[in-house]
C-alpha cells in the first residue's frame, strides 16, 4: 500500500467503514511508517474535539410550526352529509366537476414548469467546473454498463459522433427529488446534457421545445421513458441532435 | 379519518424528528439562518408531496438528497450575485492531503476551540467537500447513506471527505500559528 492510498483509507479506518482486509492492510502500512502513523494520531484527535463540541444548529421553533401549518390539518366543521342533499345538490357536483378539472390542468402545468427548471438548474449546475461527468467516455460500450445498478432505468447511450455530436460521457444527476441519468454530448465547445428517466406512460410523445433562462430544452417520451435535451446550442440544431438521437435509437431497437 | 390526513400523520412521524438534522445541514451549506429556513421549508414541501413514491433508503438520506437540491437551486440563484458561493474543488484541489509540520507531529495537539470557532471554519470549506465533511461529521452518515445522499460512488465519497479533513486541519493549525 502507498502512502497516498493510507492517507485516504485512514479515514475510513477512523470511522470503522473498513472491513476486516482492508484494515488489516492500512493499519499494517501504518505500523511501518511514521508519517502515515502521525497523520492518523492527528487526524484521531480532530475528530475527538470535533466530537467534544456541539457544532449542531437547532432549528427555530417558528420554522417548525410553519412546517407543521403546511400539513394537512384535521377540519373542524366536516359539512354534514345532510346539508350537502340539502343543497342545490345537482348544480354544485357539476361546478365542482367543472372547477376541479380546471385545477388539475393547472396544477399539471406547474409541475412541468417545476420539473423543466429543475432540468435546467442541473444543466446549469453540470457547467460548474468538475461537475459534468461521472464516467468519462466516448464509447457508448463503457457509458451504458456504467448507468448499470445506479437507476431502476437503463438510459439508452447512442454514439452520434459521426452526425456531430460527439459522446463525452455520463452522470447521476437529481430531478424531482429522484436519480435519474444524464448523457452528455458535445457540440462543438457547446454541452448538451440528455436527461432521461422512467415514466409510467408507453406513448410516444412529440418533441416539444421550450426556453428557460437562455437555454433550449427539448423534450419528449419514447418507450416508457421521458427525455430532456438542455443546451445553449440554437433551437434548431437542438432539434437535429433530438432527430438524430431518435432516428439512432429506432435503428438499435429494429437492428 | 381521509387518506390525506392519515398520510400527514404518517409524514409528520417519519419525517419531523429530523428537523434539527436537516436545519443543520443547510446552515452549513447555505450559511445563511433566514436562506436555511426557507430551504429547510421548501425541503419538507417536496419531501411530503414525493412521499407516497418513498420507498427508502432511510428517511435522514432522502430529506438531506431533497435539501441539497433545493439548496442546488439556491447556489444557481447565488451565482447570478456578486457574493456567490464559488464552487471551487480546482482550488480544494491544490490542498495537499497533507501537510509536513515543523514541529513534531506527534506532539502537536489542537487546541480546544469554542464551538463559534470551528464553525467557521467548517463553512470556509470549499464544496463539495464541506457537505461531506458536514453529512458524516456532524450529521453522523455512514458512508454508504452519504453516498446515496449525494448520489455519488462510496469511493468518492472517502476521497472527499480525507480532503475536507486534510483542509479543515491546515486552516485549523494555521490559525493556531497565528495566533500564537
Amino acid at each position: 500500500m502507498t502512502c497516498d492510498e493510507a492517507r485516504i483509507l485512514l479515514h475510513a479506518l477512523l470511522d470503522n467503514e473498513l472491513d476486516a482486509g482492508h484494515a488489516r492492510e492500512v493499519e499494517a502500512h501504518i505500523a511501518s511508517c511514521p508519517e502515515c502513523a502521525a497523520e492518523l494520531a492527528a487526524q484521531r484527535e480532530m475528530q475527538r474535539v470535533l466530537a467534544d463540541t456541539d457544532l449542531r444548529y437547532t432549528a427555530p421553533a417558528s420554522l417548525r410550526s410553519r412546517i407543521e401549518a403546511s400539513l394537512p390539518q384535521p377540519q373542524r366543521q366536516q359539512p354534514t352529509r345532510r346539508s350537502v342533499l340539502r343543497g342545490f345538490a345537482m348544480g354544485s357536483a357539476v361546478s365542482a366537476l367543472a372547477a376541479s378539472g380546471v385545477v388539475a390542468l393547472v396544477l399539471r402545468q406547474d409541475d412541468q414548469q417545476r420539473i423543466l427548471s429543475e432540468v435546467v438548474s442541473a444543466h446549469l449546475r453540470s457547467l460548474q467546473a468538475g461537475h459534468l461527468i461521472d464516467v468519462v467516455s466516448t464509447d457508448q460500450h463503457t457509458v451504458k454498463p456504467w448507468f448499470n445498478g445506479k437507476l431502476d432505468v437503463a438510459p439508452p447511450v447512442i454514439d452520434l459522433t459521426a452526425q456531430g455530436f460527439t459522446l463525452v460521457g455520463g452522470r447521476l444527476d437529481y430531478i424531482d427529488a429522484r436519480a435519474i441519468g444524464a448523457v452528455v454530448y458535445k457540440r462543438r465547445q457547446h454541452v448538451i446534457n440528455l436527461f432521461v428517466s422512467q415514466t409510467s406512460s408507453t406513448e410516444h410523445r412529440p418533441p416539444k421545445t421550450q426556453t428557460m433562462q437562455g437555454f433550449n430544452c427539448r423534450r419528449w417520451g419514447e418507450r416508457g421513458l421521458n427525455f430532456w435535451a438542455v443546451s445553449d446550442i440554437g433551437a434548431d440544431e437542438l432539434a437535429e441532435f433530438v432527430d438524430k438521437f431518435e432516428a439512432a435509437m429506432k435503428a438499435n431497437v429494429e437492428g | 379519518m381521509s387518506d390525506d390526513l392519515q398520510k400527514a400523520q404518517r409524514f409528520r412521524e417519519a419525517a419531523l424528528p429530523y428537523l434539527d438534522d436537516v436545519y443543520t445541514l443547510a446552515r452549513y451549506l447555505l450559511r445563511d439562518a433566514s436562506d436555511a429556513e426557507d430551504a429547510v421549508q421548501e425541503c419538507y414541501l417536496r419531501a411530503l408531496k414525493h412521499f407516497d413514491s418513498y420507498r427508502g433508503p432511510a428517511m435522514k438520506p432522502w430529506l438531506f438528497a431533497i435539501l441539497r437540491n433545493v439548496c442546488n437551486a439556491e447556489y444557481a440563484r447565488r451565482a447570478h450575485r456578486p457574493s456567490a458561493i464559488e464552487d471551487t474543488p480546482s482550488a480544494a484541489e491544490q490542498t495537499p492531503l497533507w501537510q509536513e509540520s515543523e514541529a513534531s507531529p506527534e506532539t502537536e495537539v489542537l487546541r480546544s476551540r469554542d464551538a463559534g470557532a470551528i464553525r467557521k471554519l467548517i463553512d470556509a470549506l470549499a464544496e463539495p467537500f464541506k457537505e461531506t465533511f458536514v453529512l458524516r461529521e456532524i450529521n453522523n452518515l455512514s458512508y454508504r447513506e452519504i453516498a446515496e445522499a449525494a448520489g455519488v460512488p462510496v469511493g468518492t465519497v472517502m476521497s472527499r471527505l480525507a480532503r475536507a479533513r486534510a483542509m479543515l486541519r491546515a486552516a485549523w493549525t494555521a490559525e493556531e500559528e497565528h495566533s500564537r
